[in-house]
């Protein structure tokens, strides 16, 4: 359900479109603010609705939250954010949109998601030979910041 | 210049996104950091795989209901090189999970937390694309 209310929020926003991310990033140029107002507007909701959520004491059907509890701003976080950055602005897709554009069949995007899911694979191998740093949660879960 | 501004859509599609992020948090305790979601997916031993199918699932699913309904999908305009897509690729998927989000996970749910983690994560990886998007729009010309 909540994939479904993304993905339409994705949808109506444009926010698939890479043309439309790239106009935002495309400081420069032709200027569209749009990707600007979509982050406004979801964090307008989700600003409110996450100070609710942390009020209570356990989600609705799940036995407890998982609050990302990290808050040093470390090389990985810099590194990662850096190379995410590049990736974007070079076709306008973040997982989200390119995991929905998939319902388009586009084989250029089914390329993309696959690289995708392979340079989150290569991370998590790269990770477990030890090169990255300590983590300190149970090993089967994942890593979800933010 | 500014041009193809769309604010309403872009609000309305905004303030879905905070919900479905709002609700998930609510109803499920997760943040909806898709780069996090896809990669539980992929966890083979992990514990999150059917809850983060389902998102994923959803998601996919979107897009099709739209079209049920009279709103086809617009076919996204990718770039022609296939080694631009295969490269842009891997570095989204190696740094969001490096960085521990991308805009959804930074963007809409940490910094809805205020975690400076999240603010600076999404000044980086915004800033880093504006370069991008600048040098291959204006010096590169492509």
């Amino acid at each position: 359900m909540c994939g479904l209310i993304f993905g339409w929020g994705l949808l109506i926003s444009e926010m698939t479109q890479p043309t439309k991310v790239i106009g935002f990033l495309d400081v420069f140029g032709t200027w569209d603010p749009s990707l600007g107002v979509v982050m406004a507007a979801a964090l307008a909701v989700s600003s409110i609705g996450f100070r609710y959520a942390a009020s209570r004491a356990c989600p609705v059907l799940a036995p407890k939250s998982l609050w990302p509890s990290r808050t040093e701003i470390d090389p990985p976080l810099v590194i990662g954010a850096t190379l995410f950055g590049i990736g974007w602005g070079l076709v306008g897709l973040c997982p989200g949109p390119a995991l929905e554009n998939l319902a388009t069949l586009s084989p250029r995007v089914i390329a993309f998601v696959v690289a995708m899911a392979f340079g989150m694979v290569l991370h998590r191998i790269w990770q477990k030979r030890g090169a990255g740093p300590e983590r300190l949660h149970a090993p089967t879960a994942v890593m979800i910041d933010g | 210049m500014i041009a193809n501004f769309t604010p309403v859509s872009a609000a309305v599609g905004g303030v879905l996104i905070g919900l479905a992020a709002t609700l998930l948090m609510l109803f499920n305790g997760r943040v909806a950091g898709i780069s996090g979601i896809l990669a539980a997916c992929l966890n083979l031993r992990g514990s999150d795989k059917s809850w983060s199918a389902a998102f994923i699932a959803g998601l996919i699913l979107a897009p099709l209901t739209a079209s049920l309904a009279g709103f086809p999908m617009q076919a996204p305009r990718m770039p022609d090189s296939w080694t631009l897509v295969v490269v842009a690729g891997v570095l989204v998927g190696f740094g969001t999970r490096l960085g521990g989000g991308c805009t959804s996970g930074h963007g809409v749910c940490g910094m809805a937390r205020l975690s400076t983690r999240s603010i600076v994560a999404t000044a980086i990886f915004m800033a880093t694309a504006i370069v991008v998007v600048a040098l291959s729009r204006h010096v590169i010309g492509a």
